[in-house]
């Protein structure tokens, strides 16, 4: 074949279609609009992120310096004043501290542990899936029984496990700055399997077609392949299970804290109020425990129903 | 006059979407007289099976009966409540659809599936029942059927799962069968038989038959009359042999006009005999693959026994340069293989395959020839092309890769030159695949093979996913293309009739085995293997009509 002549081509104007306005009138957009449920659970979730990340300006009192604290402010209940005369909307705990700050400032180390987590066991889980459905034979063999052998453990364990080797590597002094990572890091083993599968199958789908031969009878690089074609068609999925997992890690970093293994008690996430709260459920102080807790029912639930209308959206046979 | 069988009038099919309707049957009326067979024609999206579910009652969800009747005898049907409408089928109206392998249960036996379908709508006993289902198996074709029915429908190949349907739909004696592309799944020698089998047993009952199909050809040889849809409507209907041979309706005249035949075409220039010389562009030698059956991971590290299955055996051809070389083949005859082992996907367990002199299965130097020089077009347009990349990266990809363009503004102006040539407009660079249709797809991958500025393109079905009128345009153009930039092609193709428009010369594959290799004119006037000629005998063509 010659070389295409270049005098021909005259300038092409290409009309770009506004990719806001295409996203406004796909599919999922349109979802979104008739699933009532969805839109009340992405308002919760929206105002839930936005406390956490605006705790600093928007938290009637800062409950982690000593010098605001007051013991005479300990034990009011939900809207009243203390006989220091500071009003508390939600009560106050037994170091005098605004249980509605401590939730907002525990629901940033709350979101901040699951959402890292979370991009973590996606990273690894949608790398090692991709490569193992991608190349196969042993390899895949390989990655696969490792993931088989981890999923029949119970998640929480495998993050025990974690956070116990770790606290055994790390020196003392060094353990409680390096604990939100641990913890992180922790989760973030405990889940990259269930991602590994999805991407692993999907990738075994994609690997068969055409556009995949095409790109491979050109010689291109396998990585690049996996990358730029394979990857984009793969997300789908990663992008469920993605959302359904950070509910998953957010209930287990809550876990792990309300066992006493996660963050410090100096910079309580949601889980460890629960369990400072708990102490005291029978003394009559009901609202140390319950306000954190509902706080997390709501934060896990309106992730899991965004992450359920995402995976019926996404789901063609189901529309 | 006597009543038609199955009356059809001013029919609309309606489904609602978010913002508009769309009527996918509008305005049809015909008639099926007793013991007729009546051809409903169209190309996707006419309407046509849209039609026959109506007429079953079948139609999926949001869609619904608009307006309009459907008498069978004469007794209004269409507005039956759902229970009524269920003893109709099977009863009074049969169905056999287009891939055997889904409407069979294959949990059941065969024998299972009948007695059940004769028990429920005729008032037998178990033994009639099954003496019945091995009559009608055996009169549809189906050797030793008194030992046969009691296996399951995978024991069976297509063609005979296909007519085990066929005498599930005929079970009951039904008066109208509604055949939705009975033979489309098939091999053309297997569709032959499946043919002559839905007539003669619909003739033996007197059963009318409303076959729904693409394949003009099947209609020419099976039906009495035919209706010709196009967009929901009916363009014409008259018998088959008017329509062929005088169509009147501008939209008939073009869909006959595309469909290519195996007969000679009139004025083409009688190619130069295909030379087996060495000095032909393409030579493939010897080219053998084997595959090893049985379990992958693990298990291959097992000693053991390892059975081998030849799916391509010893098969040698050339082709010479700005020529076509046809590959003819039915499904598992290892023509997909030997294009994947020739484009470099399958590395051939032994042969040689060079172009231009040069091994590309030679490793360094002939691996970098191979992807300069050789392209490949796929046969479904919907996989082909990455439904994440924009038109314009998919065509500039190869350039990208094998360095031809670089910079931005180079790229694009290739980009839409390579567009206008596969007579698109440059200004769809900016579109996803899903905006286009199939055919306009096709041309994106040809613009893709033509981007890496090959000399040697393998057409692997480059038009069976494809209506009719759009594979006529698509192989005009790859013809024209070939023109201008002496291109070669493989072209690999179960549709004989586009081989032998396309091609200078022919190969057969049959069982991995290349049984003939030649001049297309020689192989298709006067073929020399019994399979070629058993082949050439079972292709429906238009040319063929009673």
């Amino acid at each position: 074949m010659s070389d295409l002549p270049q005098t021909t081509a005259a300038p092409v104007v290409v009309p770009k279609t506004s990719r806001w306005k295409m996203f406004l009138r796909s599919d999922i957009v349109w979802s979104y609009r008739h699933s009532p449920i969805t839109i009340v659970a992405s308002i919760v979730a929206l105002l839930l992120v936005l406390m956490a990340i605006f705790a600093p300006w928007l938290a009637p009192y800062n409950p982690f310096n000593p010098a605001t604290l007051n013991l005479m402010d300990g034990f009011t209940p939900p809207n009243s004043t203390s006989f220091a005369g500071n009003y508390f909307a939600l009560g106050s705990d037994s170091q005098g501290r605004d249980v509605l700050s401590t939730i907002m400032y525990g629901l940033r180390v709350s979101l901040f542990v699951g959402l890292m987590a979370t991009l973590f066991a996606m990273v690894l889980g949608v790398s090692l899936g991709l490569v193992a459905g991608y190349v196969g034979g042993a390899l895949d063999a390989v990655i696969m029984r490792i993931a088989d052998v981890q999923l029949s453990f119970p998640a929480i364990l495998i993050a025990l496990l974690i956070f116990g080797i770790a606290r055994g590597i790390i020196p003392p002094n060094q353990q409680e700055g390096a604990a939100v990572w641990v913890l992180i890091i922790a989760i973030g083993l405990a889940n990259w399997a269930q991602f590994a599968r999805t991407v692993r199958g999907a990738t075994m789908v994609e690997r068969q077609k055409d556009y995949v031969a095409a790109a491979r009878i050109l010689g291109v690089n396998p990585f690049i392949v996996l990358l730029r074609h394979v990857l984009p068609n793969v997300t789908g999925p990663v992008l469920v299970i993605g959302t359904i997992g950070l509910a998953l890690a957010i209930i287990e970093e809550a876990t792990l804290s309300f066992l006493g293994v996660g963050v410090p008690p100096t910079q309580p996430s949601l889980g460890t109020l629960i369990r400072i709260g708990q102490q005291f459920l029978f003394s009559g102080e009901w609202w140390i425990l319950l306000f954190p807790a509902i706080t997390l029912v709501l934060l896990a639930l309106s992730v899991n129903l965004l992450g359920d209308w995402l995976r019926d959206a996404l789901n063609p046979k189901l529309r | 006059m006597t009543e038609p069988v199955l009356s059809i009038k001013d029919l609309v099919v309606e489904f609602p979407f978010r913002d508009d309707v769309f009527r996918a049957v509008d305005g049809v009326s015909f008639d099926i007289m007793p013991g007729e067979v009546v051809g409903v024609v169209g190309e996707s999206g006419a309407g046509k099976s849209m039609t026959g579910s109506a007429v079953i009652g079948l139609i999926d969800r949001p869609g619904h009966i608009a307006g309009g009747e459907i008498r069978l005898k004469g007794e209004r049907i269409d507005n039956l409540p759902e229970a009524a409408r269920a003893k109709l089928r099977g009863k009074r109206i049969g169905m056999v659809f287009q891939d055997p392998l889904t409407s069979l249960n294959p949990l059941y036996t065969v024998g299972d599936q009948l007695v059940e379908t004769i028990r429920t709508h005729l008032p037998v006993s178990e033994a009639e029942a099954r003496q019945k289902a091995i009559d009608l198996l055996a009169e549809a074709g189906i050797p030793k059927a008194a030992e046969r029915i009691d296996s399951y429908p995978h024991q069976f190949s297509g063609g005979m799962r296909q007519r085990v349907v066929i005498a599930l739909a005929i079970a009951a004696g039904p008066e109208l069968i509604v055949a939705d592309e009975p033979t489309s799944a098939l091999d053309v020698s297997v569709q032959a038989q499946i043919i002559k089998v839905l007539k003669k047993l619909c003739t033996n009952h007197g059963a009318a038959v409303m076959l729904i199909t693409h394949d003009m050809g099947v209609i020419a040889q099976t039906a009495d009359r035919m209706v010709v849809m196009h967009q929901g409507k009916v363009v014409e209907t008259g018998t088959v042999g008017d329509i062929i041979r005088r169509p009147r309706e501008p939209y008939t005249i073009k869909l006959i006009n595309s469909i290519p035949t195996i007969e000679r075409k009139d004025g083409a220039a009688t190619p130069a005999p295909a030379a087996n010389d060495d000095g032909a562009y393409v030579q493939v030698k010897k080219l053998v693959k084997d595959y090893e059956i049985g379990g992958g991971g693990f298990l291959k590290l097992m000693p053991g026994k390892v059975e081998v299955f030849r799916a391509v055996n010893e098969v040698s051809f050339s082709i010479e340069k700005g020529k076509t070389f046809g590959l003819v083949g039915e499904s598992g005859s290892g023509k997909s293989t030997c294009a994947k082992m020739i484009v470099g996907l399958v590395r051939p367990t032994s042969g040689q395959i060079t172009v231009d002199g040069h091994d590309i299965w030679a490793s360094g130097a002939g691996h970098q020839e191979r992807r300069k020089r050789v392209q490949m077009i796929f046969q479904d347009p919907y996989a082909s092309l990455n439904p994440r990349w924009r038109v314009a990266d998919i065509i500039a990809e190869p350039m990208r890769t094998l360095g031809i363009a670089r910079n931005r503004g180079e790229v694009d102006d290739r980009v839409a030159e390579l567009l206008r040539r596969v007579r698109l407009d440059p200004v769809v660079m900016r579109k996803f695949p899903h905006e286009f249709s199939g055919g306009q797809r096709q041309r994106v991958a040809i613009a893709r093979a033509l981007s890496s500025q090959p000399e040697f393109i393998v057409c692997d079905e480059p038009t069976s996913a494809l209506d009719v009128s759009v594979q006529a345009q698509v192989l005009d153009l790859m013809s024209e293309l070939q023109a201008e930039f002496g291109l070669t092609y493989l072209l690999i193709s179960h549709n004989l009739a586009v081989v032998r428009q396309m091609s200078s010369s022919v190969g057969v594959l049959h069982n991995g085995v290349l049984v003939e290799n030649g001049p297309t004119d020689a192989i298709f006037d006067n073929p020399q293997a019994d399979y070629t000629r058993m082949l050439l005998d079972a292709v429906p063509d238009i040319s063929k009509v009673a």
